[in-house]
Protein backbone atom coordinates (compact mmCIF):
# COMPACT_ATOMS: atom_id res chain seq x y z
CA UNK A 1 0.00 0.00 0.00
CA UNK A 2 2.92 2.21 0.79
CA UNK A 3 4.40 1.60 -2.29
CA UNK A 4 1.48 2.53 -4.50
CA UNK A 5 1.17 5.59 -2.63
CA UNK A 6 4.83 6.55 -3.08
CA UNK A 7 4.94 6.25 -6.58
CA UNK A 8 1.31 7.75 -7.77
CA UNK A 9 2.96 10.70 -5.87
CA UNK A 10 6.37 10.35 -7.33
CA UNK A 11 4.05 10.24 -10.73
CA UNK A 12 1.77 13.28 -10.09
CA UNK A 13 5.36 15.30 -9.21
CA UNK A 14 7.58 14.17 -12.52
CA UNK A 15 4.28 14.65 -14.25
CA UNK A 16 4.06 18.16 -13.02
CA UNK A 17 7.42 18.79 -13.04
CA UNK A 18 7.52 17.74 -16.93
CA UNK A 19 4.57 20.19 -18.49
CA UNK A 20 5.96 22.95 -16.32
CA UNK A 21 9.34 22.67 -17.77
CA UNK A 22 7.82 22.16 -21.51
CA UNK A 23 5.27 25.33 -20.61
CA UNK A 24 8.92 27.33 -20.12
CA UNK A 25 10.69 26.20 -22.46
CA UNK A 26 8.20 28.02 -25.14
CA UNK A 27 8.78 31.09 -22.69
CA UNK A 28 12.61 29.78 -22.63
CA UNK A 29 12.72 29.98 -26.48
CA UNK A 30 10.89 33.33 -27.55
CA UNK A 31 13.96 34.16 -24.77
CA UNK A 32 17.01 32.48 -26.33
CA UNK A 33 15.41 33.56 -29.97
CA UNK A 34 15.48 37.42 -28.85
CA UNK A 35 18.66 37.28 -27.32
CA UNK A 36 20.36 35.40 -30.25
CA UNK A 37 18.81 37.85 -32.64
CA UNK A 38 19.57 40.84 -30.43
CA UNK A 39 15.83 41.96 -29.65
CA UNK A 40 14.00 41.63 -26.30
CA UNK A 41 11.43 38.77 -26.77
CA UNK A 42 8.29 38.66 -24.67
CA UNK A 43 7.88 41.37 -21.89
CA UNK A 44 4.20 42.13 -21.60
CA UNK A 45 2.99 39.66 -19.38
CA UNK A 46 3.96 39.62 -15.96
CA UNK A 47 7.42 41.01 -15.03
CA UNK A 48 10.03 39.79 -17.74
CA UNK A 49 6.90 38.19 -19.55
CA UNK A 50 7.00 35.39 -17.43
CA UNK A 51 3.42 35.08 -17.10
CA UNK A 52 3.61 34.53 -21.24
CA UNK A 53 3.20 30.52 -21.37
CA UNK A 54 0.07 31.07 -19.11
CA UNK A 55 -1.44 33.46 -21.69
CA UNK A 56 -0.31 31.18 -25.03
CA UNK A 57 -2.44 28.37 -23.14
CA UNK A 58 -5.49 30.74 -22.17
CA UNK A 59 -5.26 31.79 -25.70
CA UNK A 60 -5.01 28.35 -27.11
CA UNK A 61 -8.10 27.08 -24.96
CA UNK A 62 -10.49 30.00 -26.17
CA UNK A 63 -9.79 29.16 -29.87
CA UNK A 64 -12.39 27.89 -32.11
CA UNK A 65 -11.58 24.04 -32.21
CA UNK A 66 -12.24 23.32 -36.07
CA UNK A 67 -12.27 19.69 -37.58
CA UNK A 68 -12.21 19.66 -41.71
CA UNK A 69 -15.45 18.55 -43.15
CA UNK A 70 -13.35 16.10 -45.51
CA UNK A 71 -11.02 14.75 -42.31
CA UNK A 72 -11.16 11.35 -40.74
CA UNK A 73 -12.74 12.77 -37.58
CA UNK A 74 -12.09 10.07 -35.29
CA UNK A 75 -7.98 9.88 -36.00
CA UNK A 76 -7.89 13.57 -36.13
CA UNK A 77 -8.94 13.64 -32.86
CA UNK A 78 -6.93 10.49 -32.27
CA UNK A 79 -3.42 11.96 -33.71
CA UNK A 80 -2.84 15.09 -31.02
CA UNK A 81 -3.14 12.51 -28.44
CA UNK A 82 -0.78 9.58 -29.50
CA UNK A 83 1.82 12.13 -29.86
CA UNK A 84 0.72 13.52 -26.01
CA UNK A 85 0.49 9.99 -24.75
CA UNK A 86 4.24 8.75 -26.24
CA UNK A 87 5.20 12.02 -24.89
CA UNK A 88 4.81 11.71 -21.37
CA UNK A 89 5.10 7.85 -20.90
CA UNK A 90 8.96 8.02 -21.23
CA UNK A 91 9.79 9.41 -17.67
CA UNK A 92 8.59 6.75 -15.63
CA UNK A 93 12.21 4.98 -16.14
CA UNK A 94 14.39 7.34 -15.98
CA UNK A 95 16.30 7.61 -12.58
CA UNK A 96 16.35 11.41 -11.18
CA UNK A 97 18.10 10.74 -8.21
CA UNK A 98 18.88 7.49 -5.78
CA UNK A 99 17.22 7.65 -3.32
CA UNK A 100 15.48 9.44 -0.27
CA UNK A 101 14.81 8.96 3.32
CA UNK A 102 11.37 10.10 4.39
CA UNK A 103 9.55 8.37 7.29
CA UNK A 104 11.65 5.65 8.03
CA UNK A 105 11.35 4.00 4.45
CA UNK A 106 13.83 4.40 1.91
CA UNK A 107 12.20 5.77 -1.45
CA UNK A 108 13.59 5.87 -5.01
CA UNK A 109 13.59 8.11 -7.23
CA UNK A 110 12.27 6.15 -10.33
CA UNK A 111 8.85 5.38 -10.87
CA UNK A 112 9.65 1.98 -12.39
CA UNK A 113 13.53 0.30 -12.50
CA UNK A 114 12.73 -1.98 -15.29
CA UNK A 115 15.40 -4.32 -16.80
CA UNK A 116 15.12 -3.06 -20.41
CA UNK A 117 14.46 1.01 -19.73
CA UNK A 118 16.47 1.54 -23.02
CA UNK A 119 14.52 -0.28 -24.96
CA UNK A 120 11.25 0.94 -23.66
CA UNK A 121 12.44 4.92 -24.27
CA UNK A 122 13.55 3.67 -27.36
CA UNK A 123 9.87 1.77 -28.32
CA UNK A 124 7.89 4.94 -26.98
CA UNK A 125 10.35 7.07 -29.41
CA UNK A 126 9.18 4.81 -32.54
CA UNK A 127 5.63 4.79 -31.47
CA UNK A 128 5.45 8.32 -31.09
CA UNK A 129 5.76 8.32 -34.98
CA UNK A 130 1.95 7.44 -35.22
CA UNK A 131 1.00 10.53 -33.76
CA UNK A 132 2.29 12.85 -36.52
CA UNK A 133 1.37 10.21 -39.15
CA UNK A 134 -2.15 9.76 -38.29
CA UNK A 135 -2.85 13.30 -37.50
CA UNK A 136 -1.09 14.33 -41.01
CA UNK A 137 -3.01 11.70 -43.03
CA UNK A 138 -6.41 12.17 -41.58
CA UNK A 139 -6.33 15.83 -42.09
CA UNK A 140 -7.20 15.29 -46.00
CA UNK A 141 -4.73 18.19 -47.17
CA UNK A 142 -1.95 17.42 -49.25
CA UNK A 143 0.85 19.60 -47.38
CA UNK A 144 -0.42 17.61 -44.15
CA UNK A 145 0.31 14.18 -46.16
CA UNK A 146 3.97 15.54 -46.43
CA UNK A 147 4.89 16.75 -43.51
CA UNK A 148 3.52 13.74 -41.97
CA UNK A 149 5.22 11.37 -44.58
CA UNK A 150 8.72 13.35 -44.20
CA UNK A 151 8.84 13.31 -40.29
CA UNK A 152 8.14 9.73 -40.12
CA UNK A 153 10.91 8.98 -42.30
CA UNK A 154 13.06 11.00 -40.85
CA UNK A 155 12.28 9.61 -37.83
CA UNK A 156 12.27 6.26 -38.57
CA UNK A 157 15.95 6.61 -40.27
CA UNK A 158 17.50 8.56 -37.60
CA UNK A 159 15.97 5.68 -34.90
CA UNK A 160 18.74 3.19 -36.27
CA UNK A 161 21.59 5.38 -35.80
CA UNK A 162 20.45 6.32 -32.42
CA UNK A 163 20.03 2.50 -31.56
CA UNK A 164 23.12 1.56 -32.77
CA UNK A 165 24.79 4.45 -31.06
CA UNK A 166 22.88 3.54 -27.69
CA UNK A 167 24.62 -0.63 -28.47
CA UNK A 168 27.96 1.19 -27.61
CA UNK A 169 26.56 2.21 -23.98
CA UNK A 170 25.24 -0.70 -23.10
CA UNK A 171 27.83 -3.17 -24.06
CA UNK A 172 30.08 -0.96 -21.91
CA UNK A 173 27.59 -0.74 -18.73
CA UNK A 174 26.52 -4.15 -19.40
CA UNK A 175 23.21 -3.26 -18.29
CA UNK A 176 19.90 -2.07 -20.57
CA UNK A 177 18.75 -0.59 -17.01
CA UNK A 178 19.12 3.08 -16.83
CA UNK A 179 19.40 2.97 -12.97
CA UNK A 180 22.28 0.94 -13.29
CA UNK A 181 23.98 2.85 -16.55
CA UNK A 182 23.17 6.13 -14.31
CA UNK A 183 25.06 4.30 -11.22
CA UNK A 184 28.21 3.18 -13.46
CA UNK A 185 28.92 6.48 -13.96
CA UNK A 186 30.10 7.50 -10.50
CA UNK A 187 31.44 10.97 -9.85
CA UNK A 188 32.98 12.22 -12.90
CA UNK A 189 33.06 8.84 -14.99
CA UNK A 190 30.30 9.93 -17.32
CA UNK A 191 29.97 8.00 -20.40
CA UNK A 192 30.85 10.81 -22.68
CA UNK A 193 34.50 10.85 -21.69
CA UNK A 194 34.74 6.70 -23.07
CA UNK A 195 32.11 7.48 -25.77
CA UNK A 196 32.35 11.16 -27.56
CA UNK A 197 31.20 9.45 -30.73
CA UNK A 198 28.45 7.93 -29.67
CA UNK A 199 27.46 10.71 -27.83
CA UNK A 200 27.78 12.66 -31.01
CA UNK A 201 25.92 10.50 -33.28
CA UNK A 202 23.35 10.21 -30.24
CA UNK A 203 23.16 14.15 -30.20
CA UNK A 204 22.25 15.11 -33.83
CA UNK A 205 19.69 11.76 -33.95
CA UNK A 206 18.47 13.26 -30.82
CA UNK A 207 17.95 16.16 -32.81
CA UNK A 208 16.33 14.69 -35.59
CA UNK A 209 14.01 12.55 -33.31
CA UNK A 210 12.51 15.92 -31.54
CA UNK A 211 12.04 17.11 -35.54
CA UNK A 212 14.15 20.22 -34.29
CA UNK A 213 16.02 22.54 -36.45
CA UNK A 214 18.26 21.86 -38.47
CA UNK A 215 16.48 19.02 -38.86
CA UNK A 216 12.75 20.62 -38.63
CA UNK A 217 11.79 19.67 -42.30
CA UNK A 218 8.31 18.16 -41.14
CA UNK A 219 6.40 21.75 -40.39
CA UNK A 220 8.89 24.06 -42.41
CA UNK A 221 6.66 26.54 -42.89
CA UNK A 222 8.30 27.96 -46.25
CA UNK A 223 7.57 24.81 -48.04
CA UNK A 224 4.71 23.12 -46.26
CA UNK A 225 2.65 26.08 -44.61
CA UNK A 226 3.09 24.01 -41.22
CA UNK A 227 3.93 20.50 -42.03
CA UNK A 228 1.56 17.81 -40.44
CA UNK A 229 -0.58 20.10 -38.48
CA UNK A 230 -1.75 22.88 -41.05
CA UNK A 231 -5.20 22.07 -40.38
CA UNK A 232 -5.16 21.68 -36.57
CA UNK A 233 -6.33 24.83 -34.18
CA UNK A 234 -6.95 25.70 -30.60
CA UNK A 235 -5.98 22.99 -27.74
CA UNK A 236 -5.16 20.01 -30.85
CA UNK A 237 -2.56 22.24 -32.31
CA UNK A 238 -0.98 22.98 -28.65
CA UNK A 239 -1.00 19.05 -27.57
CA UNK A 240 1.24 18.54 -30.73
CA UNK A 241 3.93 21.99 -29.96
CA UNK A 242 3.73 20.74 -26.24
CA UNK A 243 4.51 17.03 -27.30
CA UNK A 244 7.31 18.37 -29.39
CA UNK A 245 8.98 20.46 -26.06
CA UNK A 246 8.24 17.37 -23.80
CA UNK A 247 10.08 15.34 -26.86
CA UNK A 248 12.95 17.86 -26.31
CA UNK A 249 12.71 17.72 -22.81
CA UNK A 250 13.04 13.67 -22.67
CA UNK A 251 15.80 14.07 -25.41
CA UNK A 252 17.93 16.58 -23.09
CA UNK A 253 17.27 13.90 -20.06
CA UNK A 254 18.10 10.88 -22.02
CA UNK A 255 21.55 12.72 -23.20
CA UNK A 256 22.14 14.12 -19.62
CA UNK A 257 21.33 10.51 -18.11
CA UNK A 258 23.49 8.21 -21.13
CA UNK A 259 26.17 10.33 -21.70
CA UNK A 260 26.41 13.07 -18.82
CA UNK A 261 26.96 11.26 -15.74
CA UNK A 262 22.87 11.37 -14.90
CA UNK A 263 22.60 12.73 -11.31
CA UNK A 264 26.42 12.03 -10.50
CA UNK A 265 28.94 15.12 -9.97
CA UNK A 266 32.40 15.16 -8.97
CA UNK A 267 32.80 15.33 -5.18
CA UNK A 268 29.72 13.33 -4.44
CA UNK A 269 30.80 11.15 -2.02
CA UNK A 270 32.25 13.89 -0.07
CA UNK A 271 28.69 15.56 0.48
CA UNK A 272 26.65 12.50 1.10
CA UNK A 273 29.34 11.71 4.28
CA UNK A 274 29.28 15.14 5.24
CA UNK A 275 25.79 16.20 4.75
CA UNK A 276 24.20 13.39 5.11
CA UNK A 277 21.69 10.96 2.45
CA UNK A 278 18.94 13.48 1.91
CA UNK A 279 20.85 16.62 1.06
CA UNK A 280 22.95 14.30 -1.33
CA UNK A 281 19.65 12.91 -2.73
CA UNK A 282 18.12 16.70 -3.28
CA UNK A 283 21.73 18.53 -4.74
CA UNK A 284 21.88 14.98 -7.33
CA UNK A 285 18.24 16.02 -8.40
CA UNK A 286 19.30 19.81 -8.89
CA UNK A 287 22.41 18.51 -10.80
CA UNK A 288 20.61 16.33 -13.07
CA UNK A 289 18.10 19.11 -13.95
CA UNK A 290 20.69 22.00 -14.35
CA UNK A 291 21.88 19.39 -17.27
CA UNK A 292 18.95 19.13 -18.66
CA UNK A 293 18.53 22.60 -18.57
CA UNK A 294 21.25 23.20 -20.40
CA UNK A 295 20.69 20.60 -22.99
CA UNK A 296 17.33 22.45 -23.41
CA UNK A 297 19.31 25.61 -24.11
CA UNK A 298 21.67 23.83 -26.43
CA UNK A 299 18.75 22.26 -28.44
CA UNK A 300 17.45 26.30 -29.09
CA UNK A 301 20.78 27.72 -29.36
CA UNK A 302 21.40 25.28 -32.53
CA UNK A 303 17.65 25.80 -33.88
CA UNK A 304 18.71 29.64 -33.88
CA UNK A 305 21.97 28.91 -35.07
CA UNK A 306 22.59 26.73 -37.51
CA UNK A 307 20.25 26.47 -41.04
CA UNK A 308 17.56 23.79 -42.05
CA UNK A 309 18.98 20.66 -44.30
CA UNK A 310 17.75 19.64 -47.55
CA UNK A 311 15.75 16.81 -47.80
CA UNK A 312 18.55 14.92 -49.74
CA UNK A 313 21.19 15.81 -47.30
CA UNK A 314 19.07 15.18 -44.38
CA UNK A 315 18.50 11.39 -45.45
CA UNK A 316 22.62 11.28 -46.74
CA UNK A 317 23.75 12.30 -43.55
CA UNK A 318 21.05 9.82 -41.79
CA UNK A 319 21.76 6.48 -43.56
CA UNK A 320 25.70 7.41 -44.88
CA UNK A 321 27.03 8.82 -42.20
CA UNK A 322 25.42 8.02 -39.06
CA UNK A 323 24.88 4.64 -39.71
CA UNK A 324 28.43 3.86 -40.90
CA UNK A 325 30.31 5.85 -37.78
CA UNK A 326 27.84 4.03 -35.40
CA UNK A 327 28.28 0.52 -36.80
CA UNK A 328 32.68 1.71 -36.55
CA UNK A 329 32.30 2.69 -32.84
CA UNK A 330 30.28 0.29 -31.91
CA UNK A 331 33.19 -2.45 -33.64
CA UNK A 332 35.91 0.28 -31.65
CA UNK A 333 33.92 -0.57 -28.30
CA UNK A 334 33.87 -4.27 -28.61
CA UNK A 335 37.31 -4.69 -29.42
CA UNK A 336 38.92 -2.64 -26.85
CA UNK A 337 36.54 -4.39 -24.07
CA UNK A 338 37.87 -7.62 -25.46
CA UNK A 339 41.36 -6.56 -25.33
CA UNK A 340 42.34 -4.04 -23.76
CA UNK A 341 39.94 -4.19 -20.56
CA UNK A 342 40.53 -7.74 -20.12
CA UNK B 1 -4.94 -10.52 -11.38
CA UNK B 2 -3.21 -11.71 -14.26
CA UNK B 3 -5.52 -14.32 -15.22
CA UNK B 4 -8.38 -11.04 -15.33
CA UNK B 5 -5.94 -9.37 -17.65
CA UNK B 6 -5.00 -12.48 -19.37
CA UNK B 7 -8.71 -12.60 -20.69
CA UNK B 8 -8.73 -8.97 -21.45
CA UNK B 9 -5.97 -8.94 -23.79
CA UNK B 10 -7.27 -12.10 -25.26
CA UNK B 11 -10.75 -10.28 -26.18
CA UNK B 12 -8.59 -6.76 -27.37
CA UNK B 13 -6.27 -8.84 -29.55
CA UNK B 14 -9.03 -11.27 -31.17
CA UNK B 15 -11.57 -8.52 -31.70
CA UNK B 16 -8.74 -5.76 -33.24
CA UNK B 17 -7.81 -8.26 -35.19
CA UNK B 18 -11.27 -9.18 -36.42
CA UNK B 19 -11.51 -5.44 -37.53
CA UNK B 20 -8.22 -5.82 -39.09
CA UNK B 21 -10.11 -8.12 -41.74
CA UNK B 22 -13.58 -6.40 -42.16
CA UNK B 23 -12.59 -2.31 -41.78
CA UNK B 24 -13.19 -0.86 -45.18
CA UNK B 25 -10.27 1.42 -44.98
CA UNK B 26 -6.78 -0.01 -45.18
CA UNK B 27 -5.63 2.57 -43.22
CA UNK B 28 -7.75 1.68 -40.54
CA UNK B 29 -6.77 -2.18 -40.58
CA UNK B 30 -3.06 -1.18 -40.09
CA UNK B 31 -4.01 0.54 -36.95
CA UNK B 32 -5.90 -2.16 -35.57
CA UNK B 33 -3.44 -4.43 -36.52
CA UNK B 34 -1.04 -2.20 -34.02
CA UNK B 35 -3.87 -2.77 -31.50
CA UNK B 36 -3.43 -6.20 -31.97
CA UNK B 37 0.55 -5.97 -31.65
CA UNK B 38 -0.13 -4.16 -28.25
CA UNK B 39 -2.53 -6.51 -27.04
CA UNK B 40 0.49 -9.78 -27.77
CA UNK B 41 2.76 -7.64 -26.00
CA UNK B 42 1.10 -7.42 -22.94
CA UNK B 43 0.68 -11.03 -23.14
CA UNK B 44 4.40 -11.72 -22.99
CA UNK B 45 4.39 -9.32 -19.92
CA UNK B 46 2.38 -11.14 -18.50
CA UNK B 47 4.36 -14.18 -19.23
CA UNK B 48 7.51 -12.21 -17.27
CA UNK B 49 9.39 -11.52 -21.10
CA UNK B 50 9.43 -8.03 -20.97
CA UNK B 51 12.42 -8.08 -23.35
CA UNK B 52 10.47 -9.96 -26.07
CA UNK B 53 7.53 -7.52 -25.38
CA UNK B 54 9.10 -4.58 -25.98
CA UNK B 55 10.99 -6.02 -28.97
CA UNK B 56 7.73 -7.10 -30.51
CA UNK B 57 6.82 -3.41 -30.18
CA UNK B 58 9.69 -1.99 -31.56
CA UNK B 59 9.99 -4.47 -34.47
CA UNK B 60 6.45 -4.49 -35.18
CA UNK B 61 4.11 -1.72 -34.17
CA UNK B 62 7.11 1.00 -34.50
CA UNK B 63 8.88 -0.15 -37.49
CA UNK B 64 7.11 -2.46 -39.96
CA UNK B 65 3.50 -1.31 -38.98
CA UNK B 66 5.02 2.25 -39.88
CA UNK B 67 6.36 1.18 -43.63
CA UNK B 68 3.07 -0.43 -44.31
CA UNK B 69 1.31 3.03 -42.93
CA UNK B 70 3.61 4.83 -45.59
CA UNK B 71 2.85 2.68 -48.56
CA UNK B 72 -1.33 2.90 -47.62
CA UNK B 73 -0.57 6.68 -47.60
CA UNK B 74 1.25 6.83 -50.60
CA UNK B 75 -0.92 4.82 -52.29
CA UNK B 76 -3.92 7.26 -51.68
CA UNK B 77 -5.98 4.14 -51.90
CA UNK B 78 -10.08 5.29 -51.17
CA UNK B 79 -13.17 4.18 -52.58
CA UNK B 80 -12.72 5.76 -55.91
CA UNK B 81 -9.87 3.79 -56.96
CA UNK B 82 -10.49 0.49 -55.81
CA UNK B 83 -11.15 -2.11 -58.68
CA UNK B 84 -14.64 -3.73 -58.62
CA UNK B 85 -14.64 -7.02 -58.40
CA UNK B 86 -16.58 -9.65 -60.21
CA UNK B 87 -19.79 -11.52 -58.18
CA UNK B 88 -17.64 -14.63 -59.73
CA UNK B 89 -13.86 -13.52 -58.21
CA UNK B 90 -16.05 -13.12 -54.99
CA UNK B 91 -17.64 -16.72 -55.40
CA UNK B 92 -14.35 -18.06 -55.60
CA UNK B 93 -12.88 -16.09 -53.13
CA UNK B 94 -15.71 -17.05 -50.26
CA UNK B 95 -15.12 -20.90 -51.77
CA UNK B 96 -11.20 -20.71 -50.98
CA UNK B 97 -12.32 -19.22 -47.66
CA UNK B 98 -14.85 -21.85 -46.39
CA UNK B 99 -12.29 -24.73 -47.39
CA UNK B 100 -9.20 -23.55 -45.51
CA UNK B 101 -11.54 -23.12 -42.31
CA UNK B 102 -12.59 -26.74 -42.88
CA UNK B 103 -8.50 -27.83 -43.15
CA UNK B 104 -8.19 -25.66 -40.40
CA UNK B 105 -11.15 -27.67 -38.52
CA UNK B 106 -10.08 -30.49 -39.10
CA UNK B 107 -6.70 -30.40 -38.49
CA UNK B 108 -7.92 -29.07 -35.20
CA UNK B 109 -10.30 -31.62 -34.54
CA UNK B 110 -7.73 -34.68 -34.81
CA UNK B 111 -5.17 -32.81 -32.65
CA UNK B 112 -5.23 -33.33 -28.85
CA UNK B 113 -4.35 -30.51 -26.31
CA UNK B 114 -1.16 -31.06 -24.07
CA UNK B 115 -1.61 -30.80 -21.00
CA UNK B 116 0.15 -27.05 -20.05
CA UNK B 117 4.48 -27.35 -19.41
CA UNK B 118 4.26 -25.47 -16.26
CA UNK B 119 7.13 -22.21 -16.41
CA UNK B 120 9.95 -24.43 -15.44
CA UNK B 121 11.89 -21.14 -14.63
CA UNK B 122 10.25 -17.72 -13.82
CA UNK B 123 12.72 -15.89 -14.84
CA UNK B 124 13.22 -17.23 -18.25
CA UNK B 125 12.08 -14.45 -20.40
CA UNK B 126 14.41 -11.60 -18.86
CA UNK B 127 17.08 -10.58 -20.84
CA UNK B 128 19.92 -12.22 -19.55
CA UNK B 129 18.80 -15.55 -19.86
CA UNK B 130 17.41 -15.38 -23.05
CA UNK B 131 21.08 -13.64 -24.63
CA UNK B 132 22.63 -16.89 -22.77
CA UNK B 133 20.25 -19.10 -24.49
CA UNK B 134 20.68 -17.26 -27.60
CA UNK B 135 24.44 -17.22 -27.64
CA UNK B 136 25.28 -20.31 -26.13
CA UNK B 137 23.44 -23.06 -27.29
CA UNK B 138 21.94 -21.60 -30.46
CA UNK B 139 24.69 -19.88 -31.64
CA UNK B 140 24.64 -21.35 -35.03
CA UNK B 141 20.54 -21.11 -35.88
CA UNK B 142 21.24 -17.38 -34.65
CA UNK B 143 24.36 -16.90 -36.98
CA UNK B 144 22.35 -18.41 -39.92
CA UNK B 145 19.37 -16.42 -39.43
CA UNK B 146 20.82 -13.32 -39.23
CA UNK B 147 22.57 -14.35 -42.96
CA UNK B 148 19.49 -14.94 -44.26
CA UNK B 149 18.18 -11.29 -43.02
CA UNK B 150 21.32 -9.94 -44.88
CA UNK B 151 21.11 -11.38 -48.23
CA UNK B 152 17.39 -10.54 -48.09
CA UNK B 153 18.64 -6.52 -47.26
CA UNK B 154 21.08 -7.23 -49.99
CA UNK B 155 18.28 -8.09 -52.69
CA UNK B 156 15.67 -5.27 -51.55
CA UNK B 157 19.07 -3.46 -52.49
CA UNK B 158 19.58 -4.52 -55.75
CA UNK B 159 16.02 -4.27 -56.29
CA UNK B 160 15.12 -1.49 -55.70
CA UNK B 161 18.34 0.14 -57.64
CA UNK B 162 18.06 1.93 -60.61
CA UNK B 163 19.17 -0.05 -63.46
CA UNK B 164 22.31 2.33 -64.79
CA UNK B 165 21.46 1.05 -68.55
CA UNK B 166 17.65 2.88 -68.51
CA UNK B 167 18.31 6.74 -69.00
CA UNK B 168 16.44 9.00 -66.33
CA UNK B 169 12.93 10.06 -67.00
CA UNK B 170 12.75 13.32 -67.38
CA UNK B 171 9.85 14.65 -65.74
CA UNK B 172 10.12 18.13 -66.63
CA UNK B 173 10.10 18.15 -70.49
CA UNK B 174 6.54 15.63 -70.18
Amino acid sequence: MDLILEKSILIIVIFSITLVIAMYSTYMERKVAAFLQDRIGPDRAGPFGILQPLADGGKMFFKEDFIPAKSERWLFILGPGIAMLTALMTSAVIPWGTSIEMFGRNISLQVADINIGILYVMGFLSIGVYGIMVGGWASNNKYSLMGAIRASSQMISYELAMGLSIIAIVMMNESLSLSVIAEKQDSWHWNVLYQPLGFLIFIVCAFAETNRAPFDLAECDSELIGGYHTEYSSMKLGFYLFAEYINMFISATMISTLYFGSYNFPGMHWVGDHLGHNWLAIIEVAVLFSKIIFFIFFFMWVRWTLPRFRYDQLMHLGWKVLIPLAIINMLITGGWMTYVWK
Amino acid sequence: MSEYLFYFLAFVSIFAALLVVTAKNPIHSVLFLIVTFFAIAGQYIILNAQFLAIVHIIVYAGAIMVLFLFVLMLLNLNKESEPVKSYLMKGIGVLAGCLLALVMVAALHKSTMSPALGNPNEDIGLVGNLGKVLFKEYVVPFEVSSLLFLSAMIGAVMLGKRDPKIEPVNEITN
